[in-house]
């Protein structure tokens, strides 16, 4: 127990800096990068969102955030900033010590992230016996009440449960408990409601975001919908194949989306509402297909299937620029 | 009766689960008591969470599983629990596209053989008009000729799914069943695979059972919407008595569940939420099967079941409380 | 596909055995059955009898060469009997389910708890001995793992919707079975195949050396194995050299659907992320 907190106490600064990610995916004898130039912030309490299609990347910064990559995925350069403190570099055995305790996580199916063979009430209490020494009486008492605080109906029948006894719902309320037992300062949450019923998503979701409100705690939240992520998260930032190509204030997102990408994606989905208001309209395509790591385009990833691109765009990466309220935009033809 | 393409009598699919030794054998009723119309030409938007049926429901509709009770009246056909459909015939009047795109493409055949085996199954026998037909259909799907000899791998997602839509309409069926059609592909995707959906609708004048829990996909692309819970119809409509007048519980709540990101006015949906978790299909509540999630339940709930009832001509909704708007 | 050594390997061990096979008649020395001359009796290997020669003065090497043909032709043979036998079972008991599956896993089950050998042996008994009664010995009591393999394939295989979608396109039972699952499952098949063959050559020596399997003097390995028992601690390369290449024939066997195995195995190929 080398006090992780000490740092935590004075820290003004963000809670979380990612500077300039950059992680290497090993291939037959190339080296690509699955992951480049990324960077954000998330201050404390706050809720961040990760939005992207599947390969683009955002669940490998997470990991990396966790210290979780493994082969072939590596950590190829930049830094990971914990509370004032660089992680990047830390030990197998520091990271084990900040996962749980300064950082937790939950994942799209409960059920592999559960040890099947034992009680959740168990598996809960482990938390407070490894981070926080207390003894097993003690933390089966505090499982239980932490399964209350999940809402799961009768918990002092529940912490007698197997995984396999439960919903899905409930499997990813007891991993929600699990995450929170020791008070981490950042919940990363990857994918952690797609598995589940629409109905059952919605509870979730504003349970995560209400415990989270109420202990304190900052949320980095992926996913594939904007939607969802827009109505939980303050700030977003949208990748597309490796990069983050725009972040801004979660409200701005929808209302001046700024990046074709982004603009293309709530283009082209369907949306609640609308064909009521303007009748059926054929809906926005976005050309062409993700493409994949071994055959990113240069210039910007996203000019094959842009509306606008013209000759810049498949030869020059696009700088950063700024928008308003701290957002940036990552397209040649922005303004 | 007779301008119906697809009409469901109080259909009713049951399955004996569990074991003698351990716990006993239940009964599960799957789809319990479903009335059901499809006109030629009409697309139904099918909405429903894990259990509601909704995926027995179409098995029934093709005649790969027998009805326990009730009637199936398919294109000229009649299915019921002693009557088996003719395969073939069936074949060529019902379809399905599946939702996913990597394990409903065999990866041993090429995609010229995906389409035209059945076409040969079904007596087309000439070699240059299945090839006709084959490369005529892949046109109207959005793939090249020079695609014909490609196998599954080589495609990604969305062109997969393409191909799952060609050989669902190579036998040219009057009826095609959408299985969640893009939930599994890539958000980017989504929509071209829609708009290619509505095109071949208008364009050989298919009817569509779309199975999908995206009601923003759903409203899209939708004529008339029922909604499922637990094996029942707890609401249909036409798709605007639906989405902008919706009288069961359980419907708001579906609505209630989408996130907005453009602030959708609260009041239609304000304290609609549903809580808890969907009972089991094995052991549902007594009474409406939602009551224990429904913010309206009363003592009536768990006791009398509700039956459709007519809110408005063509929209029906089971609930007590059907006429009390919130 | 990348192989690894061992595929190389047991592959290149299974091919020579095979070319031993069939170039038998150019590539022996003398001929395996006629050429018995006592006053050579069990010389040890030299120039001119490469392998040495047996209590009859037979030229083991030419004898090695043509005990190829029999042992092969018994463990291919008898092996695709197993495979055909043991596919059609498990394919239709997990397609169909119900009675036929229940019925043929108890058929399984039943196979399995015999050893093998003792039923081969059973057979042989009643038929005599003979190539053609070791084929039909072999070919009948090997096809359980086959069986094993097919019925769990085509469980797993039949809930995919490429097998759906062809019901729905009106294709009939065996149809499906053959355009759809067959060719899916073709891969661990083989494999099962590759190592039962290696299985088969063993029991067919194992038979020949009970003596009832290939009659002398026609040369097979096993019966070679059993006509030098006598002479084993005095004229030693006359057991070595039969027992050498059933050895490395069943060992090349063994490496090669290893490595097959680790090609058609799910888990090695490479996955959508």
């Amino acid at each position: 127990m080398t006090g992780a907190r000490v740092t935590g106490a004075g820290g003004n600064g963000p809670l979380l800096k990612v500077e300039n990610l950059r992680i290497a995916l090993q291939g037959d004898g190339v080296t690509f990068n699955a992951v480049e130039n990324v960077s954000f912030e998330i201050g404390r309490g706050e809720a961040f969102g990760l939005v992207g299609e599947s390969g683009c990347g955002k669940s490998i910064t997470a990991l990396s955030v966790m210290g979780l990559l493994r082969r072939p995925l590596s950590l190829g350069g930049g830094r990971i900033v914990l509370d004032g403190e660089e992680i990047q570099d830390a030990s197998a055995a520091e990271m084990r010590r900040l996962r749980g305790k300064r950082v937790a996580m939950i994942f799209q199916e409960p059920m592999t992230a559960l040890n099947p063979l034992s009680p959740v009430g168990r598996q809960i209490a482990e938390m407070f016996v490894l981070h926080q020494g207390a003894s097993w009486r003690e933390a089966m008492d505090r499982a239980e009440e932490a399964l209350r605080q999940v809402r799961v109906p009768s918990p002092e029948r529940r912490i007698r449960d197997y995984p396999h006894q439960l919903s899905g719902g409930m499997r990813q309320r007891v991993m929600i408990a699990i995450a929170l037992a020791c008070g981490p300062d950042l919940l990363i949450a990857d994918e952690p409601t797609t598995a589940l019923d629409v109905t059952v998503q919605a509870e979730i979701i504003d349970l995560m975001a209400e415990l989270c409100a109420a202990k304190g705690t900052a949320i980095l939240m992926i996913s594939h919908d904007l939607g969802l992520v827009a109505n939980m998260c303050n700030r977003v930032a949208v990748m597309y194949a490796g990069r983050i190509i725009e972040s801004q204030v979660a409200d701005a997102i929808f209302a001046t989306p700024s990046h074709p990408y982004t603009r293309g994606l709530i283009d082209s989905l369907p949306r609640l509402g609308e064909r009521a208001r303007r009748g059926r309209q054929r809906l926005t395509e976005i050309s062409g297909v993700v493409p994949s790591i071994q055959a990113y385009p240069a210039g910007c990833r996203f000019n094959p299937r842009c509306p606008a691109v013209t000759d810049i765009c498949r030869t020059t990466v696009p700088e950063a620029t700024s928008l308003p309220a701290d957002g940036i935009v990552r397209c040649h033809h922005h303004g | 009766m007779a301008e119906q393409l697809l009409s469901l009598d109080d259909l009713a699919v049951q399955f004996k689960v569990g074991s003698m030794l351990a716990g006993g054998i239940k009964t599960l009723k799957a789809v319990d008591g479903v009335t059901l119309d499809v006109k030629p030409g009409e697309c139904l938007g099918l909405v429903g969470e894990s259990g509601c049926g909704k995926s027995t429901l179409a098995l029934a509709i093709m005649g790969l599983v027998l009805p326990t009770r009730g009637r199936i009246h398919v294109g000229g056909q009649q299915i019921s629990g002693d009557k088996p459909p003719d395969r073939m015939e069936m074949a060529r009047t019902v379809q399905m596209v599946f939702q996913d795109p990597y394990a409903s493409l065999n990866p041993r055949q090429t995609v010229r053989r995906t389409l035209a085996d059945p076409l040969r199954l079904h007596g087309v026998g000439d070699k240059a008009e299945v090839e006709a037909r084959v490369i005529d259909l892949m046109a109207k799907v959005g793939l090249r000729p020079e695609h014909a000899d490609r196998y599954p791998h080589e495609f990604s997602g969305g062109q997969r799914q393409r191909i799952g839509i060609a050989r669902a309409l190579i036998l040219k069926p009057k009826l095609v069943i959408c299985d969640e059609p893009v939930s599994a592909l890539d958000v980017s995707i989504r929509a071209q695979i829609i708009n290619l959906l509505l095109e071949l609708k208008d364009e050989m004048g298919l009817a569509y059972i779309m199975i999908s829990h995206d009601l923003g996909v759903v409203e899209h692309v939708s004529d008339r919407v029922a909604v499922m819970y637990l094996g029942r119809i707890v609401e249909q409509g036409g798709w605007q008595e639906i989405f902008e007048d919706p009288r069961h519980p359980y419907t708001r709540a579906l609505i209630a569940a989408i996130p907005d990101p453009f602030h959708r006015a609260a009041a239609t949906v304000a304290g609609a939420k549903a809580k808890g978790e969907i009972a089991s299909a094995l052991n549902p509540p007594p009474g409406c099967h939602f009551n224990p999630r429904c913010p309206l339940k009363a003592d009536l709930c768990t006791v009398e079941t509700p039956l459709l009832g007519t809110v408005a001509p063509g929209h029906l909704a089971a609930c007590h409380f059907r006429d009390r708007i919130i | 596909m990348r192989l690894g050594a061992n595929t190389w390997i047991g592959g290149g061990l299974f091919a020579v055995a095979l070319a031993v096979a069939v170039t038998a008649p150019w590539i022996a020395l003398t001929d395996p059955v006629m050429d018995a001359n006592l006053l050579n009796a069990e010389l040890p290997p030299s120039m001119e009898f490469p392998f040495g020669t047996d209590a009859q003065g037979r030229d083991i090497y030419s004898r090695v060469v043509y005990g190829a043909q029999i042992s092969l032709t018994v463990g291919v043979v008898s092996q695709i009997a197993n495979s055909i036998i043991g596919v059609t079972l498990g394919l239709t008991a997990g397609y169909w389910g119900g009675w036929w599956d229940d019925f043929v896993n108890g058929l399984t089950n039943v196979m399995l708890a015999i050893p093998s050998l003792i039923f081969a042996l059973a057979i042989m008994a009643i038929l005599g001995p003979g190539l053609v009664s070791l084929l039909i010995a072999l070919g009948l009591t090997n096809w359980s793992y086959s069986c094993r393999i097919a019925r769990a394939q085509a469980l797993s295989l039949k809930s995919q919707g490429y097998v759906q979608a062809a019901r729905i396109l009106g294709y009939g039972p065996f149809r499906i079975m053959f355009t759809q699952l067959l060719p899916n499952m073709l891969g661990p098949i083989i494999v099962i195949a590759t190592l039962g063959m290696g299985g088969t050559i063993l029991a067919e020596a194992a038979l020949s050396f009970l003596g009832l399997g290939i009659r002398p003097p026609f040369p097979s390995w096993g019966s070679m194995l059993s006509d030098a028992r006598e002479t084993i601690a005095i004229a030693p390369w006359v057991s070595i050299f039969p027992g050498l290449a059933i050895f490395l024939t069943v060992l090349g066997l063994n490496l090669l659907g290893d490595g097959l195995r680790d090609i058609f195995d799910p888990q090695a190929t490479t996955r959508r992320a």
